[in-house]
């Protein structure tokens, strides 16, 4: 049995031709870049690279305008600390309902401790932003906007272009988490009106542990982490010299690759979504089918739990996951379709497929193949599956 | 990944008496679809005997859930209601080797499922959770009744375990406070009743209290190999100790020699020619691979070289 991995928005396999490149800089080009030696001074000519790969890759105006970190997570985190730090007598934060844990722990954590006040944006059923609320919450105290490019469960984008415009027309900085997005959906932020962006390296094929915000020239900027002269003084530490170079060729095949991920890659996705939908009664996609990233679909499949679901698709080589209360340890479904009012009968038997370049149309025939029988299993043992009782017409998918 | 023990794995992808039961005499349905997890217990009491003929589930949720439903029906068939009805949640728990601690709150189900179901066959209305005391726990509907129940009956010290065991407090977690002071006031009942060591019980006003020791597992001890010596000294002593007992018999046994997994013994006294020899073999056989875990075959010899 071949496994088919279809877990890509929680990582990516490194690409080979990406450690490849990092090798070198373990035992052979170790220096510290900072070092008056040659040992030091190859290894920053080597990082310049990296960061004109990942500039590229941005359509980034200057390639000093990437700080890197140590993920997204950092990246996020250092986005918001500084804004309000830099905007001075504003004190509000607005963000979705629908954001990563990286943003919503943190702006919760700044509610209680700081005196903070947040503005939680909701989402339609389709986990479209309210822009209605979102031009009522901005105003003189906003200090920063916080607004993910392209959701992680169900891999609906949002406007962030209009978005970061109405910010500045208050005078708020516009941040973006675009961990999903980089890699998958052209940007080029040198036209853009986006103040600061995060990224994650495993999320397109490059290593963990490291990642990168992106800050306009010119938006003011206080450090997460102190100590030191690296990143123009805006993140201490020692460069995380493999993990930037890694980081610069991945970004440089997901140039390559670009045109592969909207064509090729989205056309999989759609045949397993509706090859799923034809097969599979009582099921549906949630998210916003005219305007997400190419790679993601999320399948709601109604009356079971999603941690038996990946149990059983396990056994059969397929990996994927879910927004499942018990597969995360938290005991609530996800907090995405919660906020698009996804109802409880489906938003436990939710499962995300999320594909990458190296997906394969064997793969999506595998899937087809092993569903029905999962869900038909399940289905069988749930109290609340009556057969009879589910009028397809009910069902149709918001998708086909 | 949960780290699921093979019988939970087991119960799960080939569970027993799945289904429906049709002419159940009792059925029990706790859970809700919102909370994600649902048992709905269908059972069949041979009325004369009061005992439990047949039993069959059906379960919305996760692996560990299903698999629990499942070791509940295994539990009860062939159990009169009284004897069914002493089980608890850690027996079924110990019947699947043993639940990630997350997931405790699936053995609680199939324990409430078991009441609900007797309750129903006996024409009772089952205490419902909702009935019993303040409802604490908004998000999953968690009533201090049961609670309390679960902290006794699984000697709960920390508002941490009451969220595993019961789902209480895993949601928004506004119900903290009132989960602490519950905990406190049963962990005090349980100091009084002498049920609770002193200073395990919770208490708001002490921050410092003695950890639960887990299972220390050496690693080392597990990997390295035993020396040939530490090995001859193990199977010298062990049959040292076995020595005895055949004496009483009028028997003896000695070990000759060792030779890579195999050990030579010889048995004197009674033991020769006794026609139970060859079960004598088998049985040191059994305690020698028990005491140095590692397979070893007794050959028994004649002579001393």
């Amino acid at each position: 049995m071949i496994p088919v991995y279809l877990d890509n928005n929680a990582t990516t396999r490194t690409d080979p031709s990406v450690v490849e490149a990092m090798l070198p800089f373990f035992v052979e080009q170790f220096g510290n870049a900072s070092s008056m030696h040659a040992f030091g001074a190859e290894v920053g000519t080597a990082l310049g690279k990296a960061r004109k790969q990942l500039q590229a890759l941005l359509g980034a105006e200057f390639d000093h305008e990437i700080v890197y970190t140590s993920g997204g997570t950092e990246a996020d985190n250092a986005a918001i600390l500084s804004a309000l730090e830099t905007q001075t007598g504003r004190d509000e934060i607005i963000t979705s309902a629908v954001e990563h844990p990286a943003i919503l722990s943190l702006v919760a954590h700044l509610e209680k401790t700081r005196g903070i006040t947040v503005h939680t944006i909701g989402v339609d059923a389709r986990g479209r932003l309210d822009i209605e609320a979102y031009r009522k919450a901005l105003g003189p105290k906003t200090a920063i906007v916080s607004i993910m490019w392209a959701n992680n469960e169900t891999g609906t984008i949002f406007p962030v272009e209009q978005l970061a415009g109405l910010a500045h027309e208050t005078g708020a900085l516009f941040h973006t988490d675009a961990v999903q997005a980089v890699g998958k959906i052209p940007i080029d932020l040198s036209a853009s009106e986006i103040d600061m962006l995060s990224l994650s390296g495993h999320k397109l094929h490059g290593p963990k542990g490291i990642g990168a915000l992106y800050v306009r020239k010119g938006v003011r900027f206080r450090p997460l982490i102190r100590g030191g002269h690296q990143e123009r003084g805006r993140r201490a530490g020692t460069e995380n010299a493999p993990g930037i170079i890694g980081l610069g060729r991945a970004a440089e095949l997901a140039l390559e690759y670009m045109s592969d991920e909207q064509t090729r890659v989205a056309a999989l996705r759609d045949r397993l979504e509706q090859g799923l939908l034809q097969r599979i009664g009582a099921s549906f996609v949630t998210g916003d089918p005219d305007n997400r990233l190419p790679n993601t679909a999320n399948v709601a499949f109604e009356y079971i739990e999603g941690e038996a679901i990946l149990l059983l698709m396990n056994r059969d080589g397929i990996a994927a996951s879910s927004g499942s209360a018990c597969t995360s340890g938290s005991l609530e479904p996800s907090h995405v379709l919660r906020a698009m009012n996804v109802p409880y009968t489906a938003a436990h038997g939710a499962i995300r497929f999320s594909f990458s370049r190296e997906n394969r149309d064997a793969d999506v025939d595998h899937v087809l193949e092993a569903m029905p029988p999962i869900i038909e299993k399940l289905r069988e043992m749930s109290p609340f599956w009556r057969e009879r009782d589910v009028r397809t017409d009910a069902f149709n998918p918001t998708y086909a | 990944m949960w780290e699921y023990t093979d019988k939970v794995k087991d119960y799960f992808f080939n569970p027993k008496n799945s289904g429906i039961l049709e002419d159940a005499s009792g059925v029990g349905d706790v859970g809700a679809l919102s909370c994600g997890d649902a048992l709905r217990l269908m059972i069949k009491v041979d009325e004369p005997t009061q005992t439990i003929t047949d039993a069959k589930f059906q379960t919305f949720g996760c692996g560990s859930a299903i698999a629990s439903s499942s070791a509940l029906t295994e539990l009860i068939i062939g159990k009169t209601i009284d004897e069914a009805l002493e089980l608890t949640n850690q027996d079924i728990a110990d019947f699947l080797g043993g639940l990630p601690p997350e997931k405790m709150h699936c053995s609680v189900m199939g324990y409430e499922a078991l009441h609900a179901a007797v309750a129903n066959f006996r024409g009772e209305t089952w205490v419902d959770d909702h009935e019993e005391g303040a409802l604490i726990c908004k998000c999953f509907g968690i009533d201090e009744g049961m609670i309390e129940r679960t902290i006794r009956g699984n000697d709960l010290t920390s508002i941490e375990e009451i969220t595993n065991y019961t789902k209480a407090g895993g949601g928004c977690s506004t119900c903290a406070e009132s989960l602490e002071a519950v905990l406190e006031r049963v962990n005090g009942e349980m100091v009084a009743e002498g049920t609770l060591a002193p200073e395990m019980a919770f208490s708001l006003t002490s921050y410092v209290r003695p950890v639960k020791k887990g299972k220390i597992v050496n690693l080392d001890e597990k990997k390295t190999p035993l020396t040939t010596l530490q090995k001859i000294r193990l199977i010298e002593e062990t049959i040292e100790a076995i020595r005895p007992s055949l004496q009483r018999d009028g028997g003896d046994c000695e070990l000759i020699d060792v030779d890579g997994n195999r050990v030579m013994v010889k048995l004197t006294g009674a033991c020769v020619g006794c026609h139970l020899s060859s079960a004598t073999i088998e049985g040191v056989q059994a305690k020698l691979v028990e005491a140095v875990g590692m397979p070893l075959i007794v050959i028994p010899v004649t002579q001393m070289h």
